[in-house]
């Protein structure tokens, strides 16, 4: 049957009708592949360089290289902050032929705690094979030379160094420098607003305080980059190019080191401040809070331990006191004469009855002087050299608050001085305005008496006093204290050095310019003559110096009650305050300083021989300073007493010395 | 052709007497070293993964020229009991098959896995033209009506494994079948129109989840680039980055550092884009044009009907394992899991696809010694 069927078929036909039917799909089948080439001529051809790029961008990978910080030195190029390599042990778990034997021999070769190996571990699950671990962050040099020697048995395990920030000086520089410290997230959301997240992407430390985080953009430098090729799962194959990061610059501060280290041994088992700064420039040649903490242990994550010790401790460390509010007390008498001076309301020659009281007319309060008897007749210069109270409640009255809190801000009272570190307060000058903003209440005139011997609401920082005194000595010449001196740019063939120009402010120019000598003329008496008040810390200097004393009270004295050191609590006594500046005909040096709680005399015995080691230190006569009363051994803490804050102030009486 | 003169029948004769195909084998060897090449290039330059390959190609090439030694007609008589066969393999598979990448494809013989879809590639061809070359050409419509039931019986199987990329090859080689037998253009023209119909239907009722999702892909892959775009777009990025003379044997950066996926299999032929560039994928297609040429050309000189629908439809369906590989790979069609023929690494496919070529040469050497 089928055969028959073949036989019958008409061959031919039929093979034309398949050549037709194959003609036509072959045709099919060119149209396809041209199609299909024509797909690929556009992606290859067309499209080339958008499929370059994203080829590229799938394997060239961009690694953040951080810059290395720039380093701090102090005026004579001693270094303050430095970067000191710190060796870590990382492991790379896929280069290891056993990881657990490896780590655990290690371990006991390096003594390596239990909870290491076990968070190592841990993190071992979660990251790829080909990622280092840390397996111990700080190694000892003890254990770094340990590990060396044996490293060949270790394949897959290295030492891994990383610069971190040093303070040699630990605690004697931390409230000027500050510190760097692990970014946090904090620090981080602000990197991200000010547009700096991209420098820092391979940056762990940030300028937490102080000089590092005031000069933060200077010392950082810029990031630089690795580019290298990766795999899909993002392993580095190799690296393509090398872009390296601009260090940050080098900054050379103001600071004296030495007399940072007198300033802190005078102020040693004491809580206070002490600022020098160079009057001609601005510089600030030393500023010293007294306890402090070292800035180390933050760098590399401070323990709760250490944290809860210096954050609980009475004393509070971590006030910078250079920059902390105090009732000024007698100190600010010169600035009160000399306002009293220049709106005319006395004369050199203008002379007040002392009887040992003030009382103001129709009222029963006594204001008190701190000599019980008086001073009898006292005149411009005694009023000074004596700080006889009596003789500024008088001024003060005649005055008036508005025009005492006018010419204060002249000197920059209740303002910042403009110190190139963030920490600073800016004090309080009391004026009617203030107490109506602050407390809503009218001023009162007894108030306008308290301040007149530097007491009422009126506090101000040792460094405010400083520039004040800077200004006065200028006659009028104002300077912004300062840190920075220059910075240096390490480049590969020289480097540059660059100094800090600061703008000069506008002076305070007076009526007549003969009010400057008178007062300026005060201040010498009151160091030079020797029944003067500042003249005992001065006795036997070789250099010319002036100065003022003054004793701020801070508690509550009831009326008729005296005053006795010994019965007062610790944290009531009073603050001994002290400025001096030196030589008297051509100053290069103003001190303050700031003691709190003194349990013994005033300013002028427990302030000034402070303002005299740093002066003695400056003016290069050791000697003297050795025989005067610097056996405090350099102690770091103060004993165990209570304190209060630095900016608590109390309005009554004053008893200055 | 049998007037050929003395000379020309004895330079033929050793390869005849081989049963040997010249130029099929040329083209065929071509492709496999380049193969081989690539197939290095992508496995990360692994020598041991050339030598399994070359070791497939050897057994797939022994294959080849073993079944090149059976005469074509024989086929005839095995065409119903084999196609059966092939049909109860299929629904066993899906009765016990062994379970391999979410799909049932394979059968556990014991001693090996075997897998009958892969047979099915060779059997419904034998099958269709045996069907349609009883009556004389061109077909006709109840003839053809039954051979579309052949046809779509074990397509439909293989679907339902699920095997989108087999049962659309065994599918076509049927109807290439019906094609070249002189199905009527209007009888074709309503296939056409039968079939946009039940796509609907496909799409809604036969397809799996992730069948569904790969068109969707397949229609904008940008929409997922890390997950179900991820493999079109990185290749896609491979072969334009390839430009015109491309990045260079064992220089491809999407392959050597494995952003392409499926590299050595499926995707082979963005590896080989990538590196040798517009000109050598011209090269390429070039030769698979001699090849598809020459099967055209052995089955227009095929000694009768059903090995002329044979010889057709196996060089047809070779054509279409390359156009639906290059096609998917360079983002023209929807992913679907065919290798790029004789240069993907991988087994089964690449005997069937031997044993077919053995077929087309038993085709071509044959005919002057029988009838």
């Amino acid at each position: 049957m089928a055969k028959r069927r073949i036989t019958m078929r008409n061959h031919s036909a039929e093979a034309n009708l398949f050549a037709r039917r194959t003609f036509i799909i072959f045709m099919g089948v060119l149209i396809l592949i041209l199609i299909l080439f024509n797909n690929i001529y556009s992606l290859q051809v067309n499209s080339f360089e958008k499929y370059q790029t994203r080829s590229n961008s799938n394997r060239i990978k961009l690694l953040p290289v951080a810059p290395n910080r720039g380093l701090i030195y102090d005026r004579n190029g001693v270094i303050l902050a430095d970067n000191k390599p710190v060796y870590s042990l990382a492991v790379i778990p896929e280069q290891t032929e056993n990881l657990q034997e490896s780590i655990d021999e290690i371990s006991t070769l390096l003594n390596i705690s239990d909870d290491r190996k076990k968070s190592f571990f841990k993190s071992v699950k979660r990251k790829r094979r080909f990622k280092q671990i840390e397996l111990h962050p700080r190694l000892s040099e003890q254990q770094v030379a340990l590990f060396s020697v044996n490293q060949h048995k270790f394949p897959g395990v290295f030492v891994d160094a990383r610069l971190k920030r040093y303070y040699p000086f630990g605690k004697l520089t931390t409230h000027n420098l500050g510190y760097v410290a692990r970014i946090n997230r904090k620090d981080a959301n602000q990197l991200e607003i000010d547009g700096k997240s991209e420098n820092y992407a391979a940056t762990h430390g940030i300028g937490k305080l102080g000089i590092e985080k005031y000069y933060e953009d200077i010392l950082h430098g810029t990031i630089g980059h690795q580019e290298v090729e990766v795999n899909s799962r993002g392993r580095v194959i190799r690296t393509l190019d090398y872009k390296p990061p601009t260090p940050g610059k080098d900054l050379t501060l103001t600071l004296d080191i030495e007399l940072q280290m007198i300033a802190k041994r005078a102020l040693a088992g004491k809580r206070g401040a002490v600022v020098a700064m160079d009057p001609r420039t601005g510089d600030i040649l030393a500023m010293y809070s007294n306890p402090s903490y070292d800035g180390n242990l933050f760098v590399h994550g401070i323990s709760t331990k250490d944290w809860n010790k210096i954050r609980n401790s009475k004393d509070l460390p971590l006030i910078n006191r250079s920059v902390q509010g105090y009732p000024p007390a007698s100190t600010v008498k010169p600035f009160l004469a000399l306002t009293g001076l220049e709106e005319g309301i006395i004369t050199p020659e203008t002379r007040v009855w002392d009887p040992g009281w003030y009382q103001l007319k129709g009222l029963p309060n006594k204001y008190r002087d701190w000599k019980k008897w008086g001073h009898g007749w006292v005149d411009l210069n005694k009023a000074i050299e004596q700080s006889c109270n009596i003789y500024f409640f008088d001024l003060a009255f005649k005055l008036g608050i508005t025009k005492i809190s006018t010419m204060m801000e002249r000197f920059g009272f209740g303002d910042y001085t403009g110190i190139d570190i963030h920490e600073e307060s800016s004090g309080i000058m009391p004026s009617v305005e203030w107490k109506r903003a602050r407390y809503n209440k009218a001023w009162y005139t007894g108030e306008t008496l308290s301040v007149g011997i530097g007491q009422s609401y009126w506090t101000v920082t040792p460094l405010q006093l400083t520039q004040a005194l800077t200004t006065l000595v200028n006659r009028g010449k104002r300077r912004v204290p300062h840190l920075l001196k220059s910075t240096k740019e390490r480049s590969r063939d020289s480097d540059i050095e660059e100094e800090v120009i600061y703008e000069e402010q506008a002076p305070l120019v007076l009526k007549n310019d003969k009010h400057w000598d008178l007062i300026l003329n005060a201040m010498h008496r009151t160091v030079q003559e020797i029944s003067a008040t500042a003249h005992a810390p001065f006795k036997g200097a070789k250099y010319d110096a002036a100065g003022k004393t003054g004793s701020a009270q801070v508690a509550r004295i009831k009326q008729d009650e005296k005053y006795d050191a010994e019965k007062t609590k610790e944290n009531q006594r009073d603050n001994a305050m002290f400025i001096a500046f030196a030589p008297y005909n051509a100053p290069e040096i103003v001190v303050s300083v700031a003691i709190e709680n003194v349990s013994k005399g005033g300013g002028g015995t427990n302030a000034g021989p402070v303002a005299r080691q740093i002066m003695d230190q400056y003016f290069g006569n050791r000697e003297i300073a050795s025989s005067y009363g610097s056996s405090t051994i350099d102690t770091d803490d103060v004993a165990h007493h209570h304190t209060h804050s630095p900016l608590q102030h109390n309005l009554s009486t004053s008893h200055a010395e | 052709m049998r007037n050929n003169n003395e000379a020309q029948e004895q330079t033929y004769s050793i390869w005849q007497k081989l049963h040997i195909d010249l130029v099929l084998l040329l083209g065929i060897l071509s492709l496999m070293a380049l193969g081989l090449f690539i197939v290095y290039s992508a496995g990360g330059q692994d020598i041991d993964i050339v030598y399994r390959q070359a070791i497939r190609l050897g057994v797939a090439l022994v294959v080849m020229v073993a079944v090149a030694q059976i005469p074509p007609l024989s086929y005839k008589k095995w065409a119903v009991p084999v196609f059966v066969i092939g049909i109860l393999l299929l629904v066993s598979v899906l009765l016990f098959g062994h379970v391999g990448k979410g799909a049932q494809r394979w059968l556990d013989l014991g001693f090996m896995k075997f897998q009958p879809s892969e047979i099915m590639k060779l059997i419904v061809p034998i099958m269709i033209a045996w069907f349609i070359s009883q009556e004389s050409l061109p077909v006709k419509k109840t003839t053809m009506f039954f051979a579309f039931i052949l046809v779509l019986m074990p397509t439909l199987l293989i679907a339902k494994q699920p095997d989108l990329g087999t049962s659309l090859l065994i599918a076509s080689s049927g109807i290439f079948v019906i094609f070249l037998a002189g199905a009527s253009w209007k009888l074709i023209g309503v296939c056409v129109g039968l079939g946009s119909a039940f796509a609907p239907i496909l799409w809604m009722f036969l397809m799996k989840d992730y069948q569904r999702q790969r068109v969707m892909t397949f229609l904008n892959p940008e929409q997922d680039p890390l997950g179900s775009g991820y493999h079109i777009i990185q290749s896609k990025i491979a072969i334009g980055s390839g430009g015109v003379t491309g990045k260079g044997w064992l220089q491809g950066t999407q392959s050597q550092l494995e952003f392409l996926p499926e590299r050595h299999t499926d995707f082979i032929f963005a590896v080989f884009s990538e590196e040798f560039g517009l000109v050598g994928v011209g090269i390429l297609l070039a030769v698979y044009l001699l090849i598809v040429m020459r099967g055209l050309w052995i089955a227009t000189h095929a000694q009768d009907a059903f090995t002329k629908l044979l010889a057709g439809s196996i060089t047809l369906t070779f054509f279409v394992y390359v156009f639906v590989n290059i096609g998917m790979v360079s983002g023209l069609l929807p992913v679907v899991g065919v290798p790029l023929p004789l240069v993907s690494f991988g087994g089964t496919s690449m005997v069937t696809l031997l044993a077919g070529f053995g077929m087309l040469m038993a085709i071509s050497t044959h005919r002057r010694f029988h009838v």
